[in-house]
Protein backbone atom coordinates (compact mmCIF):
# COMPACT_ATOMS: atom_id res chain seq x y z
CA UNK A 1 0.00 0.00 0.00
CA UNK A 2 2.67 2.43 -0.98
CA UNK A 3 0.20 5.01 -2.13
CA UNK A 4 -1.02 5.40 1.43
CA UNK A 5 2.38 6.75 2.36
CA UNK A 6 1.51 9.75 0.32
CA UNK A 7 -1.05 10.72 2.91
CA UNK A 8 1.03 9.75 5.90
CA UNK A 9 4.01 11.85 5.02
CA UNK A 10 2.00 14.88 4.19
CA UNK A 11 3.44 17.14 6.88
CA UNK A 12 6.98 16.25 5.89
CA UNK A 13 8.59 18.99 3.87
CA UNK A 14 10.22 18.29 0.52
CA UNK A 15 13.88 18.73 -0.19
CA UNK A 16 13.72 22.52 -0.29
CA UNK A 17 14.50 22.79 3.42
CA UNK A 18 17.45 20.50 2.99
CA UNK A 19 18.71 22.68 0.15
CA UNK A 20 18.33 25.74 2.31
CA UNK A 21 20.22 24.22 5.22
CA UNK A 22 23.06 23.12 2.98
CA UNK A 23 23.25 26.50 1.33
CA UNK A 24 23.20 28.33 4.65
CA UNK A 25 26.36 26.50 5.60
CA UNK A 26 28.02 27.11 2.25
CA UNK A 27 27.11 30.77 2.17
CA UNK A 28 28.40 31.28 5.70
CA UNK A 29 31.62 29.41 4.97
CA UNK A 30 32.66 30.63 1.57
CA UNK A 31 30.42 33.52 0.79
CA UNK A 32 30.86 37.19 1.34
CA UNK A 33 31.96 37.65 4.87
CA UNK A 34 30.74 41.24 5.00
CA UNK A 35 30.79 42.56 8.53
CA UNK A 36 29.83 39.21 9.96
CA UNK A 37 32.92 37.74 11.46
CA UNK A 38 35.36 36.12 9.10
CA UNK A 39 36.27 33.74 11.89
CA UNK A 40 32.97 31.88 11.61
CA UNK A 41 34.21 29.13 9.30
CA UNK A 42 37.16 28.52 11.55
CA UNK A 43 35.04 28.61 14.66
CA UNK A 44 32.71 26.08 13.12
CA UNK A 45 35.52 23.78 12.21
CA UNK A 46 37.19 23.98 15.58
CA UNK A 47 33.91 23.34 17.35
CA UNK A 48 33.46 20.23 15.28
CA UNK A 49 36.99 19.10 16.04
CA UNK A 50 36.45 19.52 19.74
CA UNK A 51 33.13 17.71 19.62
CA UNK A 52 34.66 14.90 17.64
CA UNK A 53 37.27 14.43 20.37
CA UNK A 54 34.70 13.62 23.02
CA UNK A 55 31.76 12.24 21.17
CA UNK A 56 31.47 10.04 18.16
CA UNK A 57 29.36 12.32 16.10
CA UNK A 58 27.89 11.88 12.70
CA UNK A 59 28.68 14.97 10.73
CA UNK A 60 25.53 14.44 8.74
CA UNK A 61 23.70 15.11 11.98
CA UNK A 62 25.45 18.38 12.64
CA UNK A 63 23.82 21.51 11.39
CA UNK A 64 25.31 24.93 11.70
CA UNK A 65 23.20 27.95 10.92
CA UNK A 66 23.93 31.59 11.06
CA UNK A 67 20.87 33.75 11.22
CA UNK A 68 20.58 37.44 11.55
CA UNK A 69 17.68 38.76 13.55
CA UNK A 70 17.86 42.47 13.14
CA UNK A 71 21.13 43.56 14.68
CA UNK A 72 21.80 40.23 16.30
CA UNK A 73 23.62 37.35 14.66
CA UNK A 74 22.69 33.96 15.99
CA UNK A 75 25.03 31.04 15.55
CA UNK A 76 22.97 27.92 15.93
CA UNK A 77 24.75 24.62 16.32
CA UNK A 78 22.71 21.44 16.38
CA UNK A 79 24.48 18.20 17.17
CA UNK A 80 22.69 14.89 17.28
CA UNK A 81 24.73 12.47 19.35
CA UNK A 82 24.75 9.19 17.55
CA UNK A 83 23.48 5.99 19.03
CA UNK A 84 26.59 4.02 20.16
CA UNK A 85 25.12 0.83 18.70
CA UNK A 86 24.79 2.40 15.31
CA UNK A 87 28.15 1.41 13.86
CA UNK A 88 27.23 2.25 10.29
CA UNK A 89 26.53 5.81 11.23
CA UNK A 90 30.00 6.25 12.65
CA UNK A 91 31.36 5.00 9.38
CA UNK A 92 29.53 7.78 7.64
CA UNK A 93 31.08 10.30 9.96
CA UNK A 94 34.56 9.06 9.23
CA UNK A 95 33.94 9.24 5.54
CA UNK A 96 32.75 12.81 5.72
CA UNK A 97 35.31 14.06 8.17
CA UNK A 98 37.95 15.09 5.58
CA UNK A 99 35.40 17.26 3.86
CA UNK A 100 35.44 19.66 6.74
CA UNK A 101 39.16 19.75 7.24
CA UNK A 102 40.14 20.06 3.59
CA UNK A 103 38.20 23.23 2.95
CA UNK A 104 40.56 25.59 4.68
CA UNK A 105 43.85 23.84 5.33
CA UNK A 106 45.37 26.93 6.87
CA UNK A 107 42.76 26.93 9.60
CA UNK A 108 43.70 23.49 10.93
CA UNK A 109 44.90 23.96 14.46
CA UNK A 110 48.71 24.03 14.47
CA UNK A 111 48.81 22.46 17.93
CA UNK A 112 47.43 19.20 16.58
CA UNK B 1 26.30 65.52 -15.95
CA UNK B 2 25.49 64.56 -19.51
CA UNK B 3 22.08 66.21 -19.57
CA UNK B 4 22.94 68.19 -22.66
CA UNK B 5 22.90 65.14 -24.87
CA UNK B 6 19.71 63.68 -23.45
CA UNK B 7 16.92 63.31 -25.96
CA UNK B 8 13.64 65.12 -25.59
CA UNK B 9 11.74 61.89 -25.16
CA UNK B 10 13.15 61.54 -21.67
CA UNK B 11 10.11 60.81 -19.54
CA UNK B 12 11.77 61.40 -16.22
CA UNK B 13 13.31 64.50 -14.80
CA UNK B 14 15.66 62.89 -12.28
CA UNK B 15 17.61 61.05 -14.93
CA UNK B 16 20.58 63.27 -15.25
CA UNK B 17 23.10 60.52 -14.99
CA UNK B 18 23.02 57.42 -17.12
CA UNK B 19 22.81 54.21 -15.16
CA UNK B 20 24.92 51.19 -15.91
CA UNK B 21 23.18 47.93 -15.05
CA UNK B 22 24.90 44.57 -15.15
CA UNK B 23 22.86 41.41 -15.49
CA UNK B 24 24.93 38.69 -13.92
CA UNK B 25 24.64 35.34 -12.16
CA UNK B 26 27.82 33.33 -12.11
CA UNK B 27 25.99 30.22 -13.21
CA UNK B 28 25.17 29.74 -16.86
CA UNK B 29 21.75 29.08 -18.27
CA UNK B 30 19.77 30.79 -15.55
CA UNK B 31 18.33 33.55 -17.75
CA UNK B 32 20.83 36.39 -17.92
CA UNK B 33 20.43 37.07 -21.61
CA UNK B 34 16.65 36.73 -21.47
CA UNK B 35 16.62 39.16 -18.56
CA UNK B 36 18.95 41.60 -20.31
CA UNK B 37 16.77 41.58 -23.40
CA UNK B 38 13.58 42.10 -21.44
CA UNK B 39 14.99 44.69 -19.09
CA UNK B 40 16.34 46.66 -22.05
CA UNK B 41 13.15 46.29 -24.07
CA UNK B 42 11.04 47.18 -21.04
CA UNK B 43 13.00 50.34 -20.26
CA UNK B 44 13.01 51.34 -23.91
CA UNK B 45 9.28 50.78 -24.26
CA UNK B 46 8.77 53.15 -21.34
CA UNK B 47 10.62 55.81 -23.23
CA UNK B 48 14.14 55.55 -21.86
CA UNK B 49 17.04 55.59 -24.26
CA UNK B 50 18.51 52.17 -23.62
CA UNK B 51 21.38 50.15 -24.98
CA UNK B 52 22.12 46.52 -24.23
CA UNK B 53 25.73 45.39 -24.50
CA UNK B 54 26.60 41.72 -24.94
CA UNK B 55 29.80 41.04 -22.98
CA UNK B 56 29.92 37.37 -23.85
CA UNK B 57 32.89 37.71 -26.17
CA UNK B 58 33.20 34.63 -28.31
CA UNK B 59 29.65 33.48 -27.67
CA UNK B 60 27.39 36.15 -29.05
CA UNK B 61 23.76 35.53 -28.11
CA UNK B 62 21.97 38.69 -27.13
CA UNK B 63 21.50 39.66 -30.78
CA UNK B 64 19.74 36.36 -31.39
CA UNK B 65 17.42 36.68 -28.42
CA UNK B 66 16.60 40.24 -29.47
CA UNK B 67 16.12 39.28 -33.08
CA UNK B 68 18.76 41.45 -34.73
CA UNK B 69 21.39 38.83 -35.55
CA UNK B 70 21.19 39.48 -39.27
CA UNK B 71 22.02 43.12 -38.87
CA UNK B 72 25.27 42.71 -36.97
CA UNK B 73 28.10 44.37 -38.85
CA UNK B 74 30.43 45.62 -36.14
CA UNK B 75 30.69 44.56 -32.53
CA UNK B 76 31.95 45.62 -29.13
CA UNK B 77 35.53 44.60 -29.82
CA UNK B 78 35.56 46.51 -33.11
CA UNK B 79 34.59 49.62 -31.17
CA UNK B 80 37.22 49.03 -28.49
CA UNK B 81 39.89 48.57 -31.14
CA UNK B 82 38.78 51.70 -32.93
CA UNK B 83 37.74 49.78 -36.04
CA UNK B 84 34.20 51.09 -35.82
CA UNK B 85 32.39 53.91 -34.06
CA UNK B 86 29.63 53.33 -31.53
CA UNK B 87 27.18 54.78 -34.00
CA UNK B 88 28.20 52.19 -36.58
CA UNK B 89 28.20 49.25 -34.20
CA UNK B 90 25.05 49.86 -32.16
CA UNK B 91 22.08 48.24 -33.85
CA UNK B 92 18.81 50.09 -33.63
CA UNK B 93 15.93 47.85 -32.67
CA UNK B 94 13.21 47.70 -35.32
CA UNK B 95 10.36 47.61 -32.83
CA UNK B 96 11.39 50.11 -30.21
CA UNK B 97 12.69 53.51 -31.11
CA UNK B 98 14.76 53.92 -27.96
CA UNK B 99 16.43 50.53 -27.98
CA UNK B 100 19.91 49.72 -29.25
CA UNK B 101 22.01 46.59 -29.11
CA UNK B 102 25.78 46.43 -29.07
CA UNK B 103 26.62 42.85 -29.96
CA UNK B 104 29.52 40.76 -28.71
CA UNK B 105 32.31 39.82 -30.99
CA UNK B 106 32.78 36.24 -32.02
CA UNK B 107 36.52 36.53 -31.85
CA UNK B 108 38.27 34.31 -29.37
CA UNK B 109 40.55 37.09 -28.35
CA UNK B 110 39.05 37.92 -24.98
CA UNK B 111 41.97 40.09 -23.96
CA UNK B 112 40.68 42.63 -26.43
CA UNK B 113 38.03 43.39 -23.83
CA UNK B 114 40.22 45.78 -21.87
CA UNK B 115 39.08 47.82 -18.93
CA UNK B 116 40.05 51.05 -20.62
CA UNK B 117 38.26 49.95 -23.75
CA UNK B 118 35.10 49.16 -21.81
CA UNK B 119 35.31 52.48 -20.01
CA UNK B 120 35.57 54.25 -23.36
CA UNK B 121 32.51 52.46 -24.69
CA UNK B 122 30.43 53.23 -21.62
CA UNK B 123 31.49 56.87 -21.55
CA UNK B 124 30.72 57.12 -25.25
CA UNK B 125 27.25 55.68 -24.74
CA UNK B 126 26.58 58.09 -21.87
CA UNK B 127 27.64 61.00 -24.04
CA UNK B 128 25.38 59.74 -26.79
CA UNK B 129 22.46 60.30 -24.42
CA UNK B 130 21.68 56.77 -23.31
CA UNK B 131 19.97 56.64 -19.97
CA UNK B 132 20.28 52.94 -19.28
CA UNK B 133 23.24 50.82 -20.30
CA UNK B 134 22.47 47.15 -19.77
CA UNK B 135 25.52 44.90 -19.60
CA UNK B 136 24.74 41.25 -20.30
CA UNK B 137 27.44 39.35 -18.45
CA UNK B 138 28.85 36.03 -19.57
CA UNK B 139 28.56 33.11 -17.16
CA UNK B 140 31.45 32.33 -14.88
CA UNK B 141 33.70 34.63 -12.90
CA UNK B 142 36.37 35.16 -15.54
CA UNK B 143 37.52 38.28 -17.32
CA UNK B 144 34.33 38.89 -19.32
CA UNK B 145 32.17 38.76 -16.21
CA UNK B 146 34.53 41.16 -14.43
CA UNK B 147 34.42 43.60 -17.31
CA UNK B 148 30.62 43.44 -17.51
CA UNK B 149 30.24 44.34 -13.83
CA UNK B 150 33.16 46.70 -13.44
CA UNK B 151 31.41 49.99 -14.20
CA UNK B 152 27.99 48.94 -12.92
CA UNK B 153 25.79 51.12 -10.76
CA UNK B 154 23.16 48.41 -10.42
CA UNK B 155 23.38 44.65 -10.64
CA UNK B 156 20.60 42.24 -11.40
CA UNK B 157 21.66 38.98 -9.84
CA UNK B 158 19.71 36.42 -11.81
CA UNK B 159 19.16 33.31 -9.75
CA UNK B 160 17.23 30.08 -10.02
CA UNK B 161 15.83 28.66 -6.79
CA UNK B 162 18.32 25.85 -6.89
CA UNK B 163 21.47 25.10 -4.89
CA UNK B 164 24.20 25.67 -7.47
CA UNK B 165 22.67 28.86 -8.77
CA UNK B 166 22.28 30.32 -5.28
CA UNK B 167 25.85 29.45 -4.40
CA UNK B 168 27.16 31.03 -7.60
CA UNK B 169 25.07 34.13 -7.00
CA UNK B 170 26.67 34.42 -3.60
CA UNK B 171 30.10 34.31 -5.21
CA UNK B 172 29.08 36.97 -7.70
CA UNK B 173 27.80 39.17 -4.89
CA UNK B 174 31.22 38.86 -3.30
CA UNK B 175 32.80 40.10 -6.51
CA UNK B 176 30.32 42.95 -6.81
CA UNK B 177 31.33 43.98 -3.30
CA UNK B 178 35.03 43.96 -4.09
CA UNK B 179 35.95 44.03 -7.76
CA UNK B 180 34.06 46.90 -9.25
CA UNK B 181 34.91 50.49 -9.97
CA UNK B 182 32.62 51.56 -7.15
CA UNK B 183 34.29 49.23 -4.67
CA UNK B 184 37.79 50.16 -5.70
CA UNK B 185 37.12 53.89 -5.58
CA UNK B 186 35.26 53.66 -2.27
CA UNK B 187 32.02 54.95 -3.79
CA UNK B 188 28.58 53.75 -2.78
CA UNK B 189 28.43 50.03 -3.45
CA UNK B 190 26.76 48.61 -6.54
CA UNK B 191 23.01 48.33 -5.86
CA UNK B 192 22.14 44.67 -6.09
CA UNK B 193 18.74 43.28 -7.02
CA UNK B 194 17.82 39.65 -6.69
CA UNK B 195 15.79 38.38 -9.63
CA UNK B 196 14.49 34.85 -9.41
CA UNK B 197 13.87 33.24 -12.76
CA UNK B 198 12.26 29.95 -13.70
CA UNK B 199 10.36 30.21 -10.46
CA UNK B 200 7.79 27.51 -9.96
CA UNK B 201 5.39 28.39 -7.11
CA UNK B 202 3.68 25.02 -7.32
CA UNK B 203 6.91 23.21 -6.58
CA UNK B 204 7.71 25.74 -3.88
CA UNK B 205 4.36 25.00 -2.23
CA UNK B 206 5.20 21.31 -2.29
CA UNK B 207 8.51 21.98 -0.61
CA UNK B 208 10.41 20.82 -3.66
CA UNK B 209 11.92 24.15 -4.55
CA UNK B 210 13.53 26.85 -2.45
CA UNK B 211 11.07 29.64 -1.87
CA UNK B 212 11.77 33.24 -2.71
CA UNK B 213 12.00 33.89 1.03
CA UNK B 214 14.65 31.21 1.40
CA UNK B 215 16.78 32.70 -1.36
CA UNK B 216 16.33 36.24 -0.05
CA UNK B 217 17.42 35.09 3.39
CA UNK B 218 20.42 33.21 2.03
CA UNK B 219 21.68 35.97 -0.23
CA UNK B 220 20.55 38.90 1.89
CA UNK B 221 19.92 41.38 -0.92
CA UNK B 222 16.98 43.37 -2.20
CA UNK B 223 14.39 41.23 -3.98
CA UNK B 224 13.10 42.75 -7.18
CA UNK B 225 10.84 39.95 -8.32
CA UNK B 226 10.37 36.45 -9.62
CA UNK B 227 9.76 35.42 -13.20
CA UNK B 228 7.55 32.36 -13.25
CA UNK B 229 8.71 29.38 -15.24
CA UNK B 230 6.99 29.65 -18.57
CA UNK B 231 7.13 27.88 -21.88
CA UNK B 232 6.57 31.28 -23.46
CA UNK B 233 10.13 32.29 -22.64
CA UNK B 234 11.48 29.71 -25.07
CA UNK B 235 8.91 30.68 -27.65
CA UNK B 236 9.97 34.29 -27.45
CA UNK B 237 13.66 33.53 -27.84
CA UNK B 238 12.79 31.25 -30.76
CA UNK B 239 11.15 34.21 -32.39
CA UNK B 240 13.76 36.76 -31.33
CA UNK B 241 11.13 38.92 -29.67
CA UNK B 242 11.65 39.82 -26.00
CA UNK B 243 8.73 38.34 -24.10
CA UNK B 244 7.95 41.66 -22.45
CA UNK B 245 6.65 42.90 -25.82
CA UNK B 246 3.83 40.34 -25.67
CA UNK B 247 2.23 41.18 -22.33
CA UNK B 248 -0.39 38.44 -22.59
CA UNK B 249 1.51 35.98 -20.43
CA UNK B 250 2.70 35.78 -16.84
CA UNK B 251 6.42 35.92 -17.57
CA UNK B 252 5.96 39.14 -19.54
CA UNK B 253 3.83 40.63 -16.78
CA UNK B 254 6.46 39.64 -14.23
CA UNK B 255 9.17 41.37 -16.26
CA UNK B 256 6.99 44.47 -16.62
CA UNK B 257 6.60 44.53 -12.83
CA UNK B 258 10.34 44.13 -12.38
CA UNK B 259 11.12 47.02 -14.72
CA UNK B 260 8.63 49.22 -12.88
CA UNK B 261 10.07 48.29 -9.51
CA UNK B 262 13.51 49.05 -10.83
CA UNK B 263 12.23 52.48 -11.81
CA UNK B 264 11.14 52.98 -8.23
CA UNK B 265 7.45 52.18 -8.44
CA UNK B 266 5.57 50.03 -5.99
CA UNK B 267 4.26 46.87 -7.58
CA UNK B 268 2.80 44.06 -5.49
CA UNK B 269 4.38 40.66 -6.07
CA UNK B 270 2.02 38.65 -8.23
CA UNK B 271 3.73 35.41 -9.18
CA UNK B 272 4.90 33.93 -5.94
CA UNK B 273 1.89 31.78 -5.11
CA UNK B 274 0.84 28.57 -6.71
CA UNK B 275 -2.42 28.84 -8.59
CA UNK B 276 -5.23 27.40 -6.52
CA UNK B 277 -6.06 23.96 -7.80
CA UNK B 278 -8.66 22.80 -5.36
CA UNK B 279 -8.48 19.46 -3.62
CA UNK B 280 -5.06 18.23 -4.66
CA UNK B 281 -3.07 21.34 -4.00
CA UNK B 282 -4.77 21.67 -0.64
CA UNK B 283 -3.98 18.06 0.19
CA UNK B 284 -0.34 17.98 -0.84
CA UNK B 285 0.77 21.51 -1.41
CA UNK B 286 -0.21 24.63 0.36
CA UNK B 287 0.94 23.84 3.87
CA UNK B 288 1.77 27.42 4.58
CA UNK B 289 -0.20 30.55 4.42
CA UNK B 290 -0.19 32.49 1.17
CA UNK B 291 2.99 34.43 0.74
CA UNK B 292 2.64 38.12 1.21
CA UNK B 293 4.32 40.57 -1.08
CA UNK B 294 7.98 40.83 -0.26
CA UNK B 295 9.37 44.26 0.32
Amino acid sequence: MAWLDYFRRRPRPGTADLAKDRLAIIVAREGRSKSTAAYLPQLRQELLQVLAKYEKIDLDQVTVNVESQGEIEVLELNVVLSDPTNVRRQGTAARHAPFFSEVKPETVAPSA
Amino acid sequence: MGAAGAPESTPSEDNILAKVVVVTSGKGGVGKTTTSANLAAGLASMGYRTVAIDFDVGLRNLDLVMGCERRVVYDLINVIRGEATLRQAAIKDKRLENLFILPASQTRDKDALSRIGVEGVIEGLKKAGFEYIICDSPAGIEHGAHMAMYYADHAFVVTNAEVSSVRDSDRILGLLDAKTHRAEKGLDPVKTHLLLTRYNPTRVAKGEMLSHKDVIELLGIDFIGAIPESHQVLQSSNAGVPIILDPSNDAAQAYIDVVNRFLGQERPQRFLDAPKRGFFSRMFGAGEAPVAAAG
